[in-house]
């Protein structure tokens, strides 16, 4: 089968599902059958094949699996939007068009991601524009206490989505030329003496900051390996200069808490960061020393910035039960039905859904009384009314989704043959898998929550048409890798 | 990444499946009610399957159609049936039928009724009780403080719980706090969450007791003389009077403190415990209703502690359903009841069932209470004596009020002084009829009033068993 037939046989479970969801959705509310619902469905999987045949004439030796995984979590989207409420899933459907135009329109313009280097420092630029531009007066939005959106007339906007691919393109560019240099190669084993006291040192330093500073078991292990892997940095000695991008996206990391005040965002960033800075440097140490650094950075900060900590509250005390002013309603209440209310309500709700879920369309989103049960149930909490209404296993399928098309997204850097390509494609593909895990994470406790979309999933015209634009990118690596693997004889 | 993607899954899981449960139950959680609140609970009726003693009334429309809980009886089955409502939790047979009148099935069953049709529904529930008997109750208790009970001997279908004062379940929402703070309490079914000293009607335990264990028989002859010492302490008989030496029946139909007190001696505390224990004493009551709202009758020390066979009680006093600072014997409204019905039975003691089936909606048996054993607790032989002993009480003793008609009744009489100066009375009767083939069994009891339980409570037993044969 060729590449692009086995591509449209892929979109073909997604047809199954589309029909079956939007079919499943309508059996439960038999009060407004209207066959416009099922036209939804149908237009939806037109766009998806004028999307292949589009792929088919300009990329044709692209990766054949991630537009049809992608289009099952957007048709997965769109059918629990649509669940929620049908006019949300109307203009999900309008922005997922315009989603594809720029998808098609990235693909047309760039015939060529290597032209994307010469406009590297415009492309900074631009991304730290975008991620400064909430804070500006006038446009700028706080929503829940975060810098994320900005308000130009009617539409709503979260320039961070687009930042993120700004961000990775930049670095991808920047690494490519210095990642070499950042690291020399090893040198010849030290004497014996020198080796001991490289380490040795350190650690009694770090053994005695851990007793006279009073750390925490958190604190003590964060120390021990920022220290060790600092160690282990600087036996290779580097000159100073090149610890300048590292220390340059943390400062961008911290100063985004700062300013943004979102740990979500910033996790994923820098996490996409890490990500690059490993595959250029394969150097595990630098990792060391940049998550501990985040880690201590964020955990400074945590305490210091009121957002940040409301936030890291909320997560690790969910239920107290504690009474006080909740700051919304001016009201006395319980912790867990003000601030922990968001976390408690998808909890409760993913309980609710158990292994196989309620069926879709009979989750409860509010009270007979009308009061929210899931809040923000089509955006930050979308993944909760998933394992609500398809359960534990339809969960955990979207999950295997995602880390299929992470799984494609490494596969297509490793048949790449430059390290543009390469890194571009580990950044992009790091920074999408990086962002469902900060915001699954987030509905799911395993970090504190914080208002990032689900990719292609969430409702949000900014969302959906950033990551089109992505696949976009990651195609087009992916059609120059796999065609020059071809070129050259090689199996792809 | 992978690792991250695991993490992500272990968590969902914890949720989904490993905690799932302990948050269902988490207070916060309002769901697992709003979800109550959807399905129509089952009714419950009565013994004739048709007279309604709880329905619902149901609001808004579609998904969002809500229901809440109507009793058309007001307050004549509050305390057997009890309440169920969103804010007030619930209780009684509302409470341990839960699982069946909200429509609970196994997972098996519920995939099936899932397929067949999606709405849920409640179970009916057919209960044992009897609109007459219940209304005999209350018309003879006539609004004083006090229990009836009424027990089928043979299968132990309980056909009449009343408690007085008694609350009507649909004000439950308004007068919620109001009816808790009552001094009169109405809310408490004093039939099985109070115990009263039983006075006299005990004596048919410590007889069980001793003609069981072949002590005596309704022969023997034993002193009746007035006062005697029990336990270092005189012991007067009712009014002062001096029997002399009688037989045991004698006794009994005058209710003769100083000869039971001699048996009880003569039997001793741990036989006497053992019988009591078999009775179903020293343990909560067998019957599907609350654990909560059932205690347990026995002897009780100051502090409210039951007190055992190796408790040092003054077992004399005890035997006549009274007792000393080490302990005094309570029991409550139900457990005389089935004591008297156990004597009905010949000796067989009924497991109590409010409750007779669980209905589809179709009209199909769910389940059906079977009669179940609870305990053989004397010989048949003895059974007999005792019955022919307690129908003389009614024939020429202390309880010639409870005599109906054209048919022969067994009873026993008690009036226990209560009270800080015993100024007041706790009169009871216990009876059961007809006494060749009994078919009713009850027990009455009015909280701290005056007058004898022949005179006070007998009648009343009297109508409700009229009421029910």
């Amino acid at each position: 089968m060729s590449t692009r037939a086995r591509e449209l046989f892929g979109l073909l479970p997604v047809s199954m599902l589309v029909a079956a969801g939007f079919a499943s959705v309508l059996a439960t509310r038999t009060e407004d059958v209207s066959e416009a619902t099922l036209t939804y469905g149908a237009v939806f999987l037109g766009l998806c094949v004028m999307a292949h045949l589009f792929i088919r004439a300009r990329l044709p030796y692209a990766d054949p699996y991630m537009f049809p995984l992608v289009a099952l979590l957007a048709a997965v989207g769109l059918v629990v939007i649509y669940r929620i409420d049908p006019e949300l899933a109307r203009e999900q459907a309008q922005w997922f068009v315009v989603g594809l135009l720029l998808f098609c329109g990235t693909i047309l313009a760039l015939g060529d991601h290597h032209v994307l280097e010469r406009y590297r420092y415009t492309i900074a630029v631009a991304g730290i524009a975008l991620l400064a531009m909430p804070r500006l007066p006038g446009i700028g939005e706080q929503v829940n206490g975060a810098f994320l959106a900005i308000k130009l007339g009617p539409i709503q906007f979260q320039p961070a989505e687009f930042a993120k691919l700004a961000i990775i393109v930049f670095l991808a560019s920047y690494l490519r030329e210095t990642g070499d240099i950042l690291v020399r190669p090893r040198l010849r084993p030290l004497p014996f003496q020198t080796q001991l006291l490289m380490f040795g040192v350190p650690a009694l330093l770090t053994v005695l900051a851990v007793l006279v500073l009073d750390l925490g078991a958190a604190g003590s292990v964060l120390l021990a390996v920022f220290v060790a892997s600092l160690v282990a940095v600087i036996r290779e000695r580097p000159s100073l200069k090149h610890f300048g991008p590292l220390l340059l996206i943390w400062g961008l990391a911290m100063l985004m808490l700062i300013f943004i005040r979102d740990l979500g965002s910033s996790l994923m960033f820098f996490g996409g960061f890490l990500a690059l800075l490993y595959v250029a440097t394969g150097r595990l140490s630098l990792i060391g020393v940049g998550s501990t650094m985040f880690l201590g950075g964020a955990t400074f900060f945590a305490g210091n910035v009121s957002h940040v900590s409301d936030r890291i509250d909320t997560w690790l005390d969910t239920f107290s039960e504690r009474r006080l002013v909740c700051p919304g309603t001016g009201e006395v209440t319980e912790f867990v039905n003000c601030q922990g209310y968001q976390i408690a309500q998808s909890l409760f709700a993913q309980a609710d859904g158990g292994l196989f879920g309620t069926g879709l369309g009979r989750a409860l989103l509010e009270s007979s009384t009308g009061q929210t049960l899931i809040p923000a149930p089509h955006t930050d909490l979308i993944y909760a009314v998933i394992t609500n209404e398809i359960g534990l296993f339809g969960a955990a399928g979207i999950l295997g989704a995602y880390l299929l098309l992470t799984h494609r997204g490494f596969k297509t850097a490793m048949l790449a043959n430059d390290g543009f390509s390469k890194l571009l494609a580990v950044g992009l593909t790091s920074v999408m898998a990086l962002q469902v895990f900060v915001i699954v994470g987030g509905v799911t406790r395993v970090i504190p929550l914080t208002g990032v979309t689900l990719p292609f999933v969430s409702y949000g015209g900014s969302s959906i048409v950033a990551n089109m634009v992505l696949l976009a990118l990651l195609l087009i690596v992916s059609d120059h890798a796999r065609s020059d693997r071809l070129r050259r004889g090689g199996l792809v | 990444m992978a690792i991250l993607f695991a993490l992500l899954v272990a968590f969902t899981s914890r949720w989904t499946v490993f905690e799932a449960e302990s948050l269902v139950d988490n207070t916060n959680n309002r769901r697992p009610l709003l979800e109550e609140q959807r399905v129509p609970r089952g009714k419950i009726f009565a013994n004739d399957g048709r007279t309604v003693l709880a329905t619902n009334r149901g609001r808004g429309q579609g998904d969002d159609r809500t229901f809440t809980r109507v009793y058309p009886p007001g307050g004549l089955f509050s305390h057997a049936v009890g309440y169920s409502f969103l804010l007030n939790g619930r209780v009684a047979l509302e409470r341990s039928m839960n699982d069946d009148l909200t429509g609970e099935e196994n997972e098996f069953a519920s995939i099936l009724s899932g397929i067949e049709d999606r709405t849920r529904e409640g179970f009916d529930v057919v209960t044992n009780l009897d609109p007459e008997g219940q209304q005999a109750a209350v018309a003879g208790l006539g609004g004083r403080k006090g229990a009836v009970v009424a027990i089928e001997p043979q299968t132990g279908k309980v056909r009449a719980m009343v408690s007085i004062p008694e609350y009507d379940a649909n004000r439950i929402p308004d007068d919620f706090e109001a009816l808790n703070r009552d001094p009169n309490k109405p809310t408490l079914n004093r039939t099985t969450q109070e115990a009263y000293p039983p006075g006299s009607t005990f004596k048919v335990v410590t007889a069980t007791a001793a003609l069981d264990t072949g002590k005596v028989t309704p022969e023997s002859i034993i002193d009746g003389s007035s006062p005697r010492t029990v336990s270092g302490v005189p012991l007067a008989n009712s009014g002062g009077t001096d029997f002399g030496p009688i037989t045991l029946t004698t006794a009994l139909t005058n209710s003769v403190n100083t000869v039971f007190a001699q048996i009880g001696e003569d039997v001793g505390r741990d036989t006497l415990v053992e019988y009591m224990d078999r009775f179903g004493f020293n343990e909560d009551p067998k019957l599907d209703y609350p654990e909560s709202q059932m205690i347990a009758s026995g002897i009780r020390d100051a502090s409210g502690g039951l007190v055992g066979g190796d408790g040092g009680f003054d077992v004399g006093r005890v035997a006549i359903g009274q007792g000393g600072a080490e302990g005094e014997i309570r029991a409550t409204p139900l457990q005389m009841a089935q004591v008297a019905g156990t004597i009905a039975n010949d000796g067989r003691l009924m497991k109590p069932r409010l409750t007779d089936k669980v209905l589809r909606k179709d009209g199909r048996v769910k389940e059906r209470a079977e009669p179940d054993l609870q305990a053989q607790v004397m010989k048949e032989s003895t059974a007999k004596a005792l019955t022919e002993m307690m129908g003389r009480v009614v024939d020429e003793g202390t309880g010639t009020a409870a005599a109906l008609s054209g048919i022969r009744v067994a009873g026993k009489s008690g009036t226990a002084e209560v009270g800080a100066n015993r100024e007041f009375t706790q009169p009871w009767f216990i009876a059961f009829a007809p006494i060749d083939a009994p078919r009713i069994a009850v027990a009455v009891t009015l909280e701290r009033t005056t007058g004898q339980g022949g005179t006070v409570a007998a009648p009343i037993a009297r109508q409700v068993m009229e009421a029910l044969l």
